[in-house]
């Protein structure tokens, strides 16, 4: 009987969290939301397991909703590019919702944990839906869905600080415009070829080979919008204070998953879609991303290291990795996206056990965690702050971590593209990511000298230490993360080579 | 027994000698003890590894592929066949001296210690195997934070501080400098494995080479060249079995032993000596030498006075590297076993008097010279091999450095090296001289604690003894060396 269910997969996994998120919207109770959800959440790993058993003999799944045919109809595409994400996505969210519940205890009132966790299966859903879609306005209406999620949880942040409610405020106005954008991109898309799905576009583009400012005007709306959503450089200045405002919870799902999502989803427009127009796509790439990547590392990690309170300091340090991941797409090879993936793998693995750590050491110090309040914190907490301590030098890029595979892969596609000025500012930027980490690592364990420890809660530092394991695990055997890597390049370069 | 297996149980002995001492915690005798039966399993091994060797046996052993051209993997090179016969044979000393040190210092948190002890010690057998420079930078980083409890052992806002100056600068300059020269090389060789006559020749551009060297030699703080020097007089807090093996020998020596490594089989000799790209080291080399012989003299309190020693003889080693002539070489390596024999002889000597007579400066030796003889006369032993006196061990390297500064025309060096053994003489043996010449009226309650006395009296009259048997280890030494 499960069988009717398991076709149906692809949408399920879409529209689960959002059916549930209903149901639990207005339960009073303190614990059942959770339960419901991590319930969900686990449904949700299975199907996404199902996806990848079925990804595995068909290599590609067209899903048409109502039955109705693509271009008319909206779809659902999984292929090599994006089951690889869909898996990380799901465990992870299964991981940093079990992280929640004790967080969310803490941070927000408990009659509120009903809508809470509503709101996370919102975005958890929505999120998803930016994975699978094969349609642009379809993304449109998740990115709306996820965004207006997002904000609301960001809100929640207010009972601690109310500037958590100027942050989503913020979020709320700069989000807007960048949808606002995509969606002016969109329409000039749909004036010009009559269609909305990705794989139709393509073809209906092909007409226009020669190019037409309006088609060139709407695909630079488009990257625009989503280069707002998904916090490139210069148009992240949302990200900081809603990293750093949002209750833990939510700052370790937006930082390990929202704005990897989005990259993706960028990146199949760029060599699925925008490959039509080559020169226009290596125009964008070697004149707009290109720079701009370069710049996000620099100013990013700069900024990072100036930085008192250590929620933003992370979120400086996201800006900074992002421009990784876009510097590495923006190389128009297969080892650049190869390596473009790998990163987004291992960052959001290694900003997600980040940020969780340091949610969990905010509730133990009851205050906004800076520089300052760790002091002593290596001695008092160790459990956590040893696993703070592992993702600090994945995050810096020490070997047997995944960081240190990213950075790897990272400079090879840069030393086979010959661009040594990004290698040796990748290096240096990767030496002053020692700096900040240092400053960090000096508080916990140098400034003061107190040994006795105190208790931590199981179920909290069990899923920092999930992850901080995975660290380890896929910093020594790194071929699961290069070969979805490889897959995903292999699917989008494969068009660009044509 | 297997080749491969034999590794694995060296590499891992350590590690159980220092669970071992964990579950034992309870009962000091027995928790202590397994440090010394580790050190005379690891040393066994390393000798016949080391005897191997000399017969061309190969041993190698592959775990897995980390990524493209690199394994984690370890192959026992001559090199390294050396530091680890030189490593496990002093550890079986200096457990029975930690003993009789921590026991008559009464020094807390002794499980602790014995632990971290024995985890180091893993670290530097796995550098010295290590395939690899990757694997050999892994197992360089395990030592430094294995060796930082140790450091900050005494728990207190000095040793605090220390252990602070001791991980940011060797934490941060392997990742600022090291780990992007090992990137740089894979990214132009697709390897990282050790090869007789190095992995660069041809593939690594010439006029980049002085960078790659600067990246290497200040990234590998271990080996304390100036002006990355100053973690090891800041570690000398720590208790002395800590100064005398591992800053005297395992971490020290960790550190000049992977330059070495990174010289003979990365860059390769013949490229260094075609492209004389290690030139301006050799000039940093010796200032080093200089500069730290005269701030040795400054020195009043006796370990900081053999830490800035060690400083200064690190730096021979590095200046053999940067000559790269094959006597330059043959040297450096031997410099290896002659220096880590002096100078623990040295540090035991030290602490043993801190235990006996609780004394930490030059100037209070007044008159101890008497009431000492022993430790006394193992002191002088191990001085005047430092110094480089035949018939000591500690003469013929340096008698290979001055003859390869010779042979690469560098003649000033040559008396760099003759007016530092000079001031060695002075600063080494004015101890011995205020010891046994001057009259003390203080009257000095002495501790008794003989395990604390054998130890530097075994290696010191192994300085002595050893000077007939170089050829022994010259052997391996030549197998470093193929011009």
């Amino acid at each position: 009987m499960f069988d009717i269910f398991l076709d149906d997969a692809p949408a399920l996994v879409v529209v689960l969290p959002l059916l549930i998120s209903a149901i639990i919207a207005f339960m009073p109770s303190k614990i059942w939301p959770w339960i419901i959800s991590i319930i969900t959440l686990l449904l949700h790993l299975f199907l996404s397991l199902h996806l990848l058993k079925e990804i595995s003999v068909s290599g590609l799944i067209i899903y048409e909703f109502g039955n109705w045919e693509p271009p008319w109809g909206i779809s659902f595409k999984i292929d090599g590019v994006n089951i690889g994400l869909q898996l990380l996505f799901s465990i992870f969210v299964l991981v940093s919702t079990f992280y929640s519940r004790k967080i969310f205890l803490n941070e927000i009132d408990y009659r509120d944990s009903g809508k809470a966790y509503s709101l996370w299966l919102l975005a958890v859903g929505s999120l998803n839906g930016i994975i699978l879609t094969n349609d642009i306005f379809n993304l449109f209406v998740f990115l709306e869905i996820s965004a207006l999620a997002s904000i609301s949880l960001i809100a929640l942040g207010a009972g601690q600080n109310r500037k958590a409610l100027l942050a989503a405020f913020n979020y709320l106005i700069i989000g807007a415009i960048g949808a606002t954008f995509y969606v002016i991109g969109v329409g000039f898309a749909y004036a010009m070829t009559g269609t909305l799905n990705m794989n139709d576009l393509v073809i209906q583009l092909a007409q226009y080979s020669d190019g037409q400012l309006a088609i060139f005007a709407g695909m630079s709306f488009m990257l625009i919008g989503l280069m707002v959503k998904a916090a490139i450089f210069p148009v992240h200045i949302w990200l900081p204070p809603a990293y750093s405002y949002a209750p833990s919870a939510v700052s370790t799902l937006l930082a390990a998953l929202a704005t990897k999502t989005i990259l993706y989803f960028f990146v199949r427009l760029l060599y699925e879609v925008f490959i039509i127009y080559p020169s226009y796509l290596s125009l964008f790439l070697d004149f707009v991303l290109y720079p701009l990547s370069l710049l996000a590392i620099f100013i990013g990690t700069v900024i990072a290291i100036y930085q008192d309170d250590i929620k933003k300091l992370l979120a400086f340090s996201s800006i900074a990795q992002i421009g990784y991941i876009t510097l590495a797409f923006s190389l128009k090879d297969h080892s650049g996206v190869a390596s473009g993936f790998v990163h987004i793998f291992n960052h959001a693995l290694i900003k997600g056990g980040l940020f969780m750590a340091v949610g969990y050491f905010a509730i133990l110090y009851k205050d906004r965690v800076t520089l300052n309040s760790l002091k002593g914190f290596g001695y008092k907490y160790p459990i956590t702050s040893f696993a703070l301590l592992i993702c600090g030098l994945s995050l810096i890029g020490l070997p047997l971590t995944n960081g240190f595979i990213s950075k790897l892969y990272l400079f090879q596609a840069l030393y086979t593209n010959q661009m040594y000025f990004s290698i040796a500012l990748v290096a240096v930027s990767s030496a002053l990511a020692v700096v900040y980490f240092w400053k960090i690592v000096e508080q916990m364990w140098f400034s003061e000298i107190k040994f006795k420890s105190e208790k931590e809660d199981a179920y909290i530092y069990l899923p920092i230490w999930i992850v901080t394991i995975s660290i380890i695990v896929f910093g020594i055997y790194s071929t699961p993360i290069i070969e979805f890597s490889n897959l995903s390049a292999d699917y989008l370069i494969s068009g660009y080579q044509n | 027994m297997s080749n491969s297996f034999l590794i694995i149980l060296g590499i891992i002995t350590p590690l159980f000698a220092a669970l071992f001492s964990y579950v034992c915690r309870y009962n000091n005798n027995l928790r202590d003890s397994f440090g010394i039966i580790g050190g005379l399993i690891t040393f066994v091994i390393s000798l016949k590894i080391f005897h191997g060797i000399q017969n061309n046996e190969v041993y190698q052993i592959t775990f897995f592929t980390l990524f493209d051209g690199v394994d984690f993997a370890f192959k026992v090179s001559a090199l390294g066949s050396i530091f680890s016969l030189v490593a496990s044979s002093l550890w079986i000393l200096a457990s029975i001296y930690t003993i009789g040190y921590m026991r008559g210092a009464g020094e807390k948190n002794q499980t602790r210690f014995v632990i971290f002890y024995s985890i180091a010690i893993h670290a530097a057998l796995a550098i010295a195997w290590s395939g690899n420079l990757l694997v050999l930078f892994i197992f360089y980083e395990i030592l430094t934070f294995s060796t930082f409890p140790l450091v900050g052992h005494k728990q207190n806002a000095e040793s605090q501080s220390a252990g602070r100056l001791y991980l940011s600068i060797l934490v941060g300059t392997s990742l600022i400098f090291f780990l992007p020269a090992i990137f740089w090389i894979w990214l132009k060789t697709g390897t990282l494995d050790f090869q007789d006559g190095g992995i660069l020749m041809n593939k690594f551009p010439a006029e980049y080479l002085s960078f790659l060297i600067a990246m290497l030699v200040f990234g590998i703080g271990k080996a304390a060249i100036m002006p990355i020097h100053r973690w090891l007089p800041a570690a000398m807090v720590a208790p002395t079995p800590v100064s005398a093996l591992l800053h005297a020998v395992a971490v020290v020596k960790a550190g000049v032993f992977s330059f070495l490594v990174v010289v003979v089989y990365i860059v390769g000799p013949d490229f260094l000596l075609q492209t004389k790209s290690s030139d301006w080291l050799v000039w940093l080399a010796c200032f080093t030498i200089m500069a730290s012989s005269i701030i040795a003299i400054t020195k009043d309190d006796l370990k900081a006075r053999l830490a800035y020693s060690t400083i200064s003889q690190l730096s021979y080693i590095i200046l053999g590297a940067a000559l790269a002539s094959s006597l330059a070489l043959k040297g450096a390596s031997f410099h290896i076993i002659t220096h880590a024999l002096g100078k623990i002889t040295l540090f035991f000597c030290a602490g043993a008097i801190y235990v006996t007579a609780h004394i930490k400066k030059v100037s209070d030796l007044k008159g101890m010279g008497y009431k000492l003889p022993l430790i006394f006369f193992a002191y002088t032993l191990g001085a005047l091999s430092i110094i480089g006196v035949p018939p000591f061990i500690g003469s013929w390297s340096k008698f290979y450095l001055i003859m390869g500064s010779i042979e690469r025309e560098f003649i000033i060096v040559a008396i760099i090296l003759g007016i530092s053994s000079l001031l060695n003489i002075y600063y080494l043996l004015q101890p011995v001289v205020i010891g046994f010449t001057q009259n003390s009226k203080k009257e000095i309650k002495l501790i008794k604690a003989p395990l604390t006395v054998w130890p530097p009296l075994i290696t010191g009259l192994g300085c002595l003894v050893f000077f007939f048997y170089a050829n022994y280890f010259l052997n391996n030494i030549s197998g470093v060396i193929v011009n």
